[in-house]
């Protein structure tokens, strides 16, 4: 037996330090995101302010819901260049399904889902079992869900004036129906349950074990008896899925689909997925770090649009964030 | 005599792990010193210390004389210390050559890199060390044993005046052996100390001058190896005395045939390969490096796609054309490489071995029992004895033969009908070793089908009840388990004595 060398309070005291040592480059974002936002608060009143932490909250929700979506690709070591386009995608087919054909929201939004679902497992299929670099089979299909949207409306928006509720479903409060002192609108609502969800897929399930697995040593966990092939195929799926859910919530927000928008928010999501400390050479990573690269990338556009910086600033500074937070977990990574 | 290296008092703290405690070790002028102990017992740790890898906690090191504190490999090596690590670390996709003189490529008087004197330079040490290499070939797609030569090669490159070791012949069989053992009595003659890690016993008495033994992070003694015997040092190793089973093979001629494979075929390693293997039997492969076992097993297993053949488990005909499949019709296999195809080495102890098995820990959404599988790790970790603070840690921090555990527990866990053991007591100590031999017996008495491959002849003649030789790709013949290590060697070399008449001889020694 192994007596000497393990000592059982050593051992507690030590996971401890472990479990604070895992989660310091979440520890360490919080702090950039708590340090951002006292930072304009105290440059401009104009900040802290309910309706303005309402907006930020609220123009976290798309982006966050797609990064996200692109969190679950590149654990697997994988990256999905297409979230972008296939929101608008998801968005038009949910205007194609809604104001076109007059359908119900029931069949309509079901529908969006659907075609967010499939459209992810088609890259995974191209992933998976036709060998092409996710780069490159993403990209790929970034273009195709763009010419795809351009196509169907013909290059023009589609409008959601008569679906009932639409709006509601990202600009509607709930909350503030029951608990009228915080009216967080739905939008915010559904990226945190999606961020559950997707915490829980990873933490608590076979695939989100695999999703691990896949990103630390794919050829050991294919030669343990599981097939790769279609484990990554449904973690494309479910990726799709959530854009989806994504460009139902934009479409919602601005009550319409347009088509021309979308390519460039791959980028806004890929960002927060790397600020929050997923590596993208993949095998780690979490939710809760991604939500807070997602609030990062929200509240320096916002502190710097209130202090009126020129949007080109603003986009400087939004990239010069990116190196600084890689750069910090290469230091603590160095360090150990 | 000059001595090269004095530690004393060396400390070594992990977390959850008092890994060296207070441990001594000296290495002098021309010889080779082994170090001794089990798996986990803090040889590695305390030749990382050496070389520059770890920082120690405590004590003291002297190299030739000074005072050391060394901040990296590189100091270390620069002081005369070389090391080959116990774990390969090569890169895969470059050559040998680049692999050699890494970070130290000779350059033209451009300061464009000389590619030529590179493959030149690298050609001379193979030369030296009289091993047939390939120099321009990518070290990803080579067999272990051929990574484990560049990375023997590499240490000799850097002319270390103290050279350390760590279990470099794990993964050889025994020509490459005596070859190693030629280099290092050279080595020798030059003045050279070496540090000799390994679990092969025999060859510690026929290279080794001095045994220094280990047990549990402890200097345990340190005898002349020409007035000790083996079993004077795993006694020492074990705290006890172990004693040596015998045990009766059974027949199980006239069991049903658990697998059948005919006329296998894929590229030069696998050559119109035809066996069958019965339930309760255990089937040694034999044969040298690249002799094609490995490959059979993939074919069989599904990882590389046969090009024609058959499998028939159970009398029913099977196409296995992925793992996934193979593992559905009963057939597990143990990869010889832990790291690259055994292992996912960044998570954890239980995760690693419920990966096989996961559908049995989840419901039927796939949420999983996180305390089953606990339990479950818990349980192995006990089984076999892996030393490890918990089944939550990271399996890349455990010691090597204590990896090797962890995949052997997967296998065990997932329970299959036929399975294939690719060299399973790797980097395994004596004791673990019996362990290992007393669990597949087991399995084998439940009724299992197994095979085993392995490059150690002895461990081939004690566990198999039938032994199969390849060379060359093909399957040269089959041996009762009472055959010499003569008769399977000349088997193992048949098809290159005669190569003109390969074909005839494959079809027919078959039984
Ligand atoms: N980086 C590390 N972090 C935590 N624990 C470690 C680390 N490296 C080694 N250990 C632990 O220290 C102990 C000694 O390990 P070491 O690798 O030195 O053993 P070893 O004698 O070389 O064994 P083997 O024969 O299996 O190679 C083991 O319990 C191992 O789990
Ligand atoms: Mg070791």
């Amino acid at each position: 037996m192994n007596d000497t060398t393990i000592n059982s309070s050593q051992l507690g005291a030590n996971s401890l330090v472990e479990r604070a040592k895992r989660n310091q480059h979440r520890f360490w974002a919080f702090s950039g995101l708590i340090f951002l936002v006292i930072g304009f608060s105290l440059a401009s009143p104009n900040f802290f302010q309910t309706s303005n932490i309402i907006s930020i909250l609220q123009a976290t929700s798309v982006n966050g819901v797609l990064a996200i979506a692109a969190t679950l690709v590149i654990i697997t070591a994988g990256i999905d260049l297409s979230v972008g386009t296939l929101m608008t995608f998801c968005a038009v087919v949910a205007g194609v399904l809604l104001t076109n054909l007059g359908l119900p929201m029931y069949i309509g939004i079901p529908g969006a889902l659907l075609s967010g679902f499939l459209a992810g497992a088609l890259s995974g299929f191209f992933v998976a079992k036709l060998n092409i670099p996710p780069f490159i089979a993403t990209l790929g299909m970034m273009l195709v869900y763009k010419g795809l949207s351009l196509a169907i409306c013909g290059g023009r928006p589609i409008y959601f004036n008569d679906t009932e509720g639409f709006v509601d479903i990202s600009t509607g409060s709930i909350i503030g129906h029951i608990i009228p002192a915080f009216p967080i609108p739905n939008g915010v609502l559904i990226l945190f349950l999606v961020a559950i969800f997707a915490s829980f897929i990873l933490t608590r399930t076979i695939l989100g074990r695999f999703i691990f697995a896949l990103g630390s040593n794919e050829e050991a966990l294919r030669l343990s008896g599981v097939n790769t092939d279609r484990w990554k195929i449904v973690v494309y799926s479910l990726a799709g899925g959530i854009c989806a859910i994504a460009g139902i919530l934009l479409a919602s927000r601005i009550n319409s689909a347009q088509p021309a928008i979308g390519q460039g928010y791959e980028l806004d999501a890929i960002a927060a997925v790397v600020i929050g400390g997923t590596s993208l050479s993949g095998g780690k990573g979490t939710m809760l770090g991604t939500i807070i690269g997602a609030l990062i990338i929200s509240v320096v556009a916002n502190g710097l649009r209130i202090l009126s910086v020129p949007q080109e600033w603003q986009i400087v500074v939004t990239g010069s964030i990116i190196i600084l937070a890689v750069y910090a977990d290469q230091l603590r990574r160095g360090k150990t | 005599m000059n001595i090269l290296v004095d530690m004393s008092g060396i400390e070594k703290h992990f977390p959850g792990v008092h890994a060296l405690k207070s441990v001594q070790f000296e290495l002098r002028e021309g010889e080779v010193h082994a170090l001794m102990g089990e798996n986990g017992a803090g040889k590695s740790t305390l030749m990382k210390i050496l070389s520059g890898v770890y920082t120690r906690d405590g004590g003291s090191v002297q190299v030739m004389g000074q005072d050391v504190d060394f901040a990296g490999p590189r100091e270390a090596q620069d002081a005369g210390v070389g090391i080959i690590h116990q774990e390969l670390s090569l890169m895969n996709d470059l050559t040998v050559a680049q692999n050699i003189f890494i970070g130290r490529e000779p350059r033209n008087f451009l300061g464009i890199l000389d590619e030529v004197l590179l493959n030149k330079n690298a050609k001379d040490i193979f030369e030296k060390m009289n091993v047939g290499m390939d120099v321009g070939a990518e070290v990803g797609t080579m067999t272990i044993a051929k990574q484990q030569m560049v990375e023997i090669a590499k240490a000799l490159s850097y002319n270390s005046k103290i050279l350390i070791m760590d279990e470099p012949t794990a993964a050889l069989n025994d020509t490459e052996i005596q070859e190693l053992f030629r280099i290092i009595d050279q080595l020798k003659a030059d003045g050279v100390g070496i540090v000799y890690i390994s679990h092969k016993m025999d060859e510690i008495k026929q290279i080794s001058d001095r045994v220094t033994v280990m047990r549990d992070g402890e200097f345990v003694g340190v005898r002349d190896s020409k007035d000790t015997s083996i079993e004077d040092i795993i006694s020492m190793m074990v705290g006890r005395d172990l004693e040596l089973e015998t045990e009766q093979k059974p027949d199980t001629s006239d069991n049903m045939t658990a697998l059948e494979v005919k006329n296998l075929n894929r590229g030069k390693f696998v050559k119109n390969v035809s066996f069958s293997l019965k339930k309760g039997e255990i089937l040694g492969f034999a044969g040298l490096m690249g002799a094609g076992r490995t490959e059979v097993a993939r074919v069989i297993f599904g990882a590389d796609r046969l090009e024609s053949g058959e499998i028939f488990i159970d009398g029913e005909q099977k196409f296995i054309d992925t793992p996934s499949k193979a593992v559905e019709a009963g057939i597990g296999y143990l990869s010889e490489d832990r790291k690259h195809f055994g292992l996912v080495l960044g998570m954890d102890v239980r995760t690693n071995i419920s990966l096989a098995s996961i559908a049995r820990f989840g419901s039927s959404l796939g949420i999983l029992n996180e305390a089953k599988i606990s339990k479950t790790a818990t349980d192995f970790i006990s089984k076999l004895d892996i030393r490890t603070p918990s089944e939550k840690q990271e399996v890349k921090l455990l010691s090597g033969g204590n990896q090797q555990k962890v995949v052997i527990a997967k296998w065990l866990l997932r329970d299959c009908d036929i399975l294939i053991f690719d060299e399973p007591t790797r980097g395994v100590d004596v004791g673990a070793k019996s362990e290992i031999y007393k669990i597949l017996r087991d399995l084998a008495a439940s009724g299992k089908a197994i095979i085993v491959i392995s490059s150690e002849l002895p461990e081939i003649l004690r566990l198999s009840h039938r032994i199969a030789v390849m060379c060359e790709g093909n399957l040269t013949g089959f041996l009762p388990a009472n055959s010499s290590q003569e008769e399977i060697m000349r088997l193992a070399t048949a098809t290159m004595q005669s190569s003109n008449n390969k074909n005839n001889q494959i079809s027919e020694m078959s039984s």
